[in-house]
């Protein structure tokens, strides 16, 4: 990429690589790590990790493997105490690890999403049939790897962008750009619907720009340069309303992620002064109905939803180290028993859960989730995460929602 | 620095002490928010509470050693939170397992008399307060407690543990004791003991488990396994254990990871969230607000943009040396890398920094936060300090580290009640 100073990438790689002497071997990430928990496969963070580091060479081939299996969760780097980017040193040892190998095509398929969406969009009920229909289902394990029972979203047959384009919203009030990523363009455009609801309901204007994947499928699937390509033309788009001050809200908690810091971090780009704006002024969305609450500014006329809901924070959203606002959202909600559970991780990981040879591991590490919400029988699963939401439908069979969608219904908006 | 969003209380760490702090507080009402750069020793260390281990011989009775060790050691927390404050953290803290996620879980023990337990290294622990699975490990005969010969179980996967080096250890303190070895088959070369923990939470796992331990026993013995007693439900392991084995049963410390650690994180993470309290982990605080003497907001470093926290109340419990919160720079100047804050017990120059005998009393590892009888840091009116940032100690010398945890834990949080307390009356 061009656009990418080659210095400044190196640089960040050696940042990321200069926190690992601070690595004392405790081992607090290994206790968090989902995967290594799980399978043999994946020999945890703090081998993968610090130790297997200092034996990687710039230029170098690559002998130890098995980082491939990181899930690229990123609990290791929240939860060490010592501020070793675990996760991140991960993510680029996964890239030299894949590119040796050469990058699966199926691989390269998956981390598209806007490819996929404009695909599918115009052929949903086709296409949804076919990703249904068991035998297709089965030829797309054999040619593609894709694990014949993962769980694929429904193609929505429309996208959000259109009904934003037509949505005639309040002509005052504070403008906000949404952010609404792919998910929400493809697959749930109802709930791209509902997150305006809340935000006009709150007063605010909502702008839509045009948009484009963040580029967080390809980064974690080793292919860095083309999600450059991606990040930064959704930077480019988004930083003009930065500029004029305009907080950008997202609800797809790791694509905001992905805006905020690992972009930044992982694909070297810490001084491209667009994306720098852009991550400033990015805001999950619960993070911003909390912070609006926290200063009294959040409406609260919420009618009563009787309801158990277990609230499952995805990894994506722990990653932005602002706790889980989305429980104390959800506790505002009169009539709502609210649990939280307490699991690691769902197992999808993006587009790691899907794959035939981690498929098993997914559900696996899933396995802890899936029974506390099994235990507290809860009747919505609210999670912040598109692909954890697909994930939980799949293996527990219960509804899973955004938890704007119980603000939502709350604030009686249907 | 505007803050934008407001706490009675921000507690800064989420170790013992200040996850004691903040869910004390919280269970008083006061809006609580705890930031942590991650997890603390909680994962690490072995859950059991040394209160006073040595003074420097090893201590029978807590009670009855604390009133000259605190006439000896005036700098040390000891001195100001007193015996009453300790027993009632102690307490206080028992009570949190009982609530906790872990059924039927309970600490036994109190000042009154140390429990003297067997380490993975097979040498004597004395620690006050200790759950119940690890208590039928007691070494020194005393009424009520389980005696008889020991029997220690290894597991070949897990690391680090070897059981006849345990026994031989304990053999050659005067214990009868034996190591046997289980080959267990978990699907992989090596785990940990976290990784068999997660196992025995698994109902058919621990009936294997007992079905191929069984047959290694001999008569009255009793039956050391390192701690990998379950995550879940350590307490339905442990009892069904003794009852598969018609054996007494206990948990002896493993090296990191720490299951039965990890128990004392969950429990104090569930009660300080039971009470309302908000709990941010991944985020360093880097930056302090001050008016005179009031530290007013704190900003911590969080993805993308930073966030602001207003705070009435400060508590620092983010560690000491260990954890990187107090550092020893290559100039030799120590400072606190949290706040910035006034140290006490810097060696100056030309006085003794370390002792030359490695296991002899080190003058920096007393160096913490300067504190009055309040625990309010020097200079501040309204930081308080806790756990291992404190100055005067040296818990590893003392085995005192989670009874200072706690006790100054829940110091610094009656502190914050009885002036909010003094400031609502008035």
């Amino acid at each position: 990429m061009s656009e990418v100073n080659p210095i400044t990438e190196a640089l960040g790689h050696e940042l990321l690589r200069s926190s690992l002497d601070h690595c004392v071997k405790c081992t607090i990430c290994e206790t968090v790590c989902p995967v290594s928990n799980v399978t043999p496969l994946f020999p945890g963070p703090k081998y993968a990790g610090p130790q297997a580091e200092r034996y990687r060479i710039a230029g170098m081939p690559s002998l130890e493997t098995s980082v491939d299996y990181c899930s690229g969760c990123g609990l290791c780097t929240m939860h060490c105490p010592q501020g070793v980017q675990i996760a991140e040193l991960n993510a680029h040892a996964r890239r030299v690890v894949k590119e040796q190998a050469g990058v699966k095509f199926r691989d390269k398929v998956i981390a598209r999403p806007t490819v996929i969406g404009r695909l599918g969009t115009p052929v949903a009920p086709l296409a949804n049939f076919g990703l249904r229909f068991g035998p297709a289902r089965v030829l797309a394990e054999r040619v593609l790897g894709i694990h014949r029972k993962a769980a694929l979203p429904k193609f929505a047959g429309r996208r959000f962008a259109t009904w934003a384009k037509r949505h005639q919203g309040p002509a005052t009030g504070k403008k906000i750009v949404f952010f609404h990523g792919c998910g929400t363009e493809y697959y749930e455009p109802d709930l791209g619907e509902k997150v305006v609801a809340v935000l006009e309901h709150n007063g605010f204007r909502v702008e839509v720009p045009k948009q484009d994947c963040c580029g967080l499928p390809l980064q974690s699937n080793g292919l860095f340069d083309d999600a450059r390509g991606y990040v930064l033309r959704l930077a480019r788009s988004l930083a003009p309303h930065a500029r004029d001050g305009s907080l950008i809200v997202g609800n797809a908690t790791s694509c905001t992620l992905m805006l905020k810091r690992e972009a930044r971090e992982i694909l070297g780009l810490e001084d491209d002064p667009d994306l720098e704006l852009v991550s400033r002024q990015t805001y999950d969305i619960c993070e911003l109905l909390l912070e609006m609450h926290d200063a009294g500014e959040l409406k609260t006329d919420f009618q009563p939803v009787h309801e158990t809901v277990a609230y499952h924070a995805p990894c994506q959203q722990q990653g932005h180290w602002i706790g889980k606002p989305a429980m104390e959202l959800l506790a505002l909600i009169p009539g709502v028993d609210l649990r939280e559970m307490d699991a690691k991780c769902c197992g999808i990981a993006g587009t790691y859960g899907l794959k035939l040879e981690k498929y098993d591991i997914g559900m696996a590490v899933g396995a802890d989730l899936f029974g506390q919400v099994e235990a507290a029988d809860a009747g919505v699963v609210a999670c912040d995460s598109e692909t954890c939401r697909w994930q939980i439908e799949h293996a527990t069979g219960r509804p899973s929602k955004h938890p704007v969608e119980l603000l939502y219904q709350a604030y009686g908006l249907g | 620095m505007r803050p934008s969003r407001h706490f009675d209380v921000v507690v800064i760490g989420a170790g013992v002490a200040g996850l004691s702090a903040a869910t004390r507080l919280a269970q008083s009402g006061a809006r609580v928010c705890v930031l942590a750069k991650g997890v603390g020793s909680t994962h690490l260390a072995p859950g059991l509470v040394d209160v006073l281990g040595y003074d420097p011989e090893r201590v029978t009775s807590p009670s009855e050693a604390l009133p000259a060790f605190v006439d000896a050691h005036p700098e040390h927390p000891y001195a100001v939170i007193g015996q009453d404050g300790i027993a009632a953290a102690l307490e206080w803290f028992g009570g949190i397992v009982e609530a906790g996620p872990h059924p039927s879980y309970r600490y036994v023990g109190d000042l009154s008399r140390n429990h003297v337990l067997p380490t993975a290294l097979g040498a004597k622990r004395p620690s006050a307060l200790v759950p119940e699975t690890f208590a039928n490990g007691e070494l020194v005969a005393r009424r009520g407690a389980s005696s008889g010969p020991i029997c220690v179980v290894g597991v070949r996967v897990l690391r680090d543990f070897h059981a006849s080096l345990c026994a031989a250890n304990l053999e050659r303190d005067g214990v009868a004791a034996r190591g046997v070895q289980l080959e267990l088959d978990v699907g992989r070369a090596e785990a940990n003991s976290l990784g068999l923990a997660r196992s025995m939470d698994d109902p058919k796992f621990r009936a294997s488990f007992a079905a191929q331990v069984l047959p290694l026993l001999h008569g009255d013995e009793r039956v050391g396994v390192p701690a990998i007693l379950g995550l879940r439900d350590p307490h339905g392991a442990w009892s069904e254990l003794e009852s598969r084995l018609g054996h007494a049963v206990f948990e002896i410390p493993t090296l990191p990871p720490s299951a039965s650690g990890i128990r004392v994180y969950d429990a104090l993470r569930a009660g300080f969230r039971a009470a309302g309290g908000r709990l941010v982990i991944g985020a360093a605080v880097v930056e302090v607000e001050r008016e005179g003497d009031r530290v007013t907001a704190l900003r911590a470093h969080t993805s993308g943009h930073d966030h602001v926290y207003g705070a009435r109340w400060v508590v620092l419990a983010a560690g000491g040396f260990t954890s990187g919160a107090i550092e020893l720079g290559s100039d030799w100047q120590a400072r606190d890398t949290v706040m910035g804050l006034p140290l006490r017990g810097v060696p100056g120059d030309g006085e003794p920094r370390y002792g030359g005998d490695y296991f002899a009393s080190q003058p920096m590892a007393r160096v913490g936060i300067a504190v009055d009888s309040s625990l309010l840091a020097e200079g501040t009116s309204n930081v308080l300090v806790a756990g291992s940032a404190l100055p005067g100690a040296e818990p590893w010398r003392e085995g005192s580290g989670e009874g200072i945890a706690l006790s100054s834990g829940l110091h610094a949080a009656r502190t914050v009640l009885d002036r909010e307390g003094a400031t609502a009356a008035a």
